[in-house]
């Protein structure tokens, strides 16, 4: 990598201040804090829950989150009937706006050959086990489409602000991977 | 192309193995090069993100699979430098530039960066063919097995499923990814019951969805 950098670089065809502030943006700025605070908001205020399911894209542009992976959003919403696992099995697409760059794991072959086909045996890899009656609904990430998992409300928050409900969403809930964290297990 | 990116419904790859969610995006500082300069020679315009995704995968099965991400990113775009004519072959093999570069049409500067992924790539485009499939409407997958790119995984081919959402026209990657246009069409979320797609020992409960443009699709 180190050799393809240089002869594009002496060759003028990238600036290396670019190409750090691209690596600055998802280290330090573009990440799933982002999404939690979406989240968070979906479930303490319904006008932006109802908007967030009407157009995603423009919910999470106005609060600020736009841009590269993320121009086409749709959001889908977890309830106790219904559990919502995004993958991409072609290669990794991934919402960055709102969750940054992909962890290891969806990039990797375990995940994107079975989530399609056995979602429950990777939950479960996840340390996540749903009741039999929840149904799966797989989203496979196949065109410029990005979606985000709204995962349920933990118990136990009523009157919580959103600040605090965000620290309970953690990055694999919004892919469906995991759950929101309960009160107890934010609980320092 | 039938290759080994389509990963939907392989066997044997053992389980996923989580990460805390502190872990870092990059686990080596050459990921953080491979990912930085693949976007910023991306920016240039040189080639399509369809084409760059082609470039991934069109590499031998055998060696994509053996290669980490960022490798396979790396190795794409020493594909896409060296088609567009940007590099060449005893530049590569030396490690070095041996003659100045081509004049490129755009350059991504550092200051330029917050604008370019705040604009993104919008792939929605007008157009005046109506759509030929409304949400609710049965269809069926075609079968197909092109050499070129596709976004339409083995697994969901031939299978019939529910149109769930409209999205508009969108840019046909099976074109954009070889210098055949936009040629933008309607695309729409496709639902199927896991059934329909796994057979005998399938969870009752799965249904998977897929984003099928229409050419992708016969009425059912």
């Amino acid at each position: 990598m180190k050799a393809l950098e240089s002869i594009l670089v002496e060759k003028g065809y990238v600036e290396p201040a670019a190409i750090d502030a691209l690596i600055d943006t998802y280290e330090t700025k573009v990440g799933p804090r982002n999404g939690a605070r979406v989240v968070a908001r979906a479930w303490n205020d319904p006008a932006f829950r109802a908007a967030l399911e009407t157009d995603a894209t423009a919910a999470i542009a106005s609060m600020g989150f736009v841009g590269r992976q993320g121009e086409h959003m749709v959001a889908v919403f977890n309830t106790p009937e219904e559990h919502h696992l995004v993958v991409c099995t072609l290669c990794s697409c991934y919402p960055w706006p709102v969750l940054g760059l992909p962890p290891t794991w969806y990039k990797s072959a375990p995940y994107r050959s079975r989530a399609v086909m056995e979602p429950r045996a990777v939950l479960t890899d996840f340390g996540v086990s749903l009741p039999e009656t929840t149904a799966i609904r797989v989203w496979d990430s196949t065109a410029e489409i990005r979606y985000l998992v709204v995962p349920m409300r933990p118990e136990g928050t009523e009157g919580w602000d959103e600040a605090r409900l965000a620290d309970l969403v953690t990055r694999d809930s919004m892919i469906g991977a995991g759950l929101a964290r309960s009160p107890e297990e934010a609980a320092p | 192309m039938n290759g080994a990116q389509d990963l939907g419904g392989m066997h044997g790859f053992g389980p996923v193995v989580p990460e805390p969610e502190t872990e870092p995006n990059f686990h080596a500082p050459w990921e953080r090069r491979a990912f930085g300069v693949t976007l910023a020679m991306g920016a240039t315009g040189s080639w399509t993100l369809d084409a760059s995704r082609h470039a991934r995968e069109s590499l031998p099965p055998a060696e994509y699979l053996a290669s980490s991400y960022y490798e396979i990113w790396t190795k794409g775009l020493e594909r896409l430098v060296l088609a567009a004519g940007l590099v060449g072959a005893d530049e590569l093999a030396a490690g070095r530039s041996l003659r100045p570069g081509a004049r490129l049409s755009r350059m991504l500067s550092a200051e330029a960066v917050p604008a370019a992924l705040a604009r993104g790539g919008p792939t929605e485009r007008e157009t005046s063919a109506p759509p030929r499939f409304a949400v609710g409407d049965r269809v069926r997958t075609i079968v197909t097995n092109p050499a070129g790119h596709t976004r339409l995984p083995r697994y969901a081919r031939g299978k019939t499923g529910t149109i769930e959402i409209a999205h508009g026209a969108h840019v046909f990657p099976d074109t954009n990814a070889h210098g055949g246009g936009e040629a933008p069409q309607h695309l729409y979320t496709v639902r199927f019951t896991g059934s329909e797609l796994w057979g005998e020992g399938a969870d009752p409960t799965l249904s998977v969805s897929i984003d099928a443009w229409e050419r992708y699709l016969h009425g059912a």
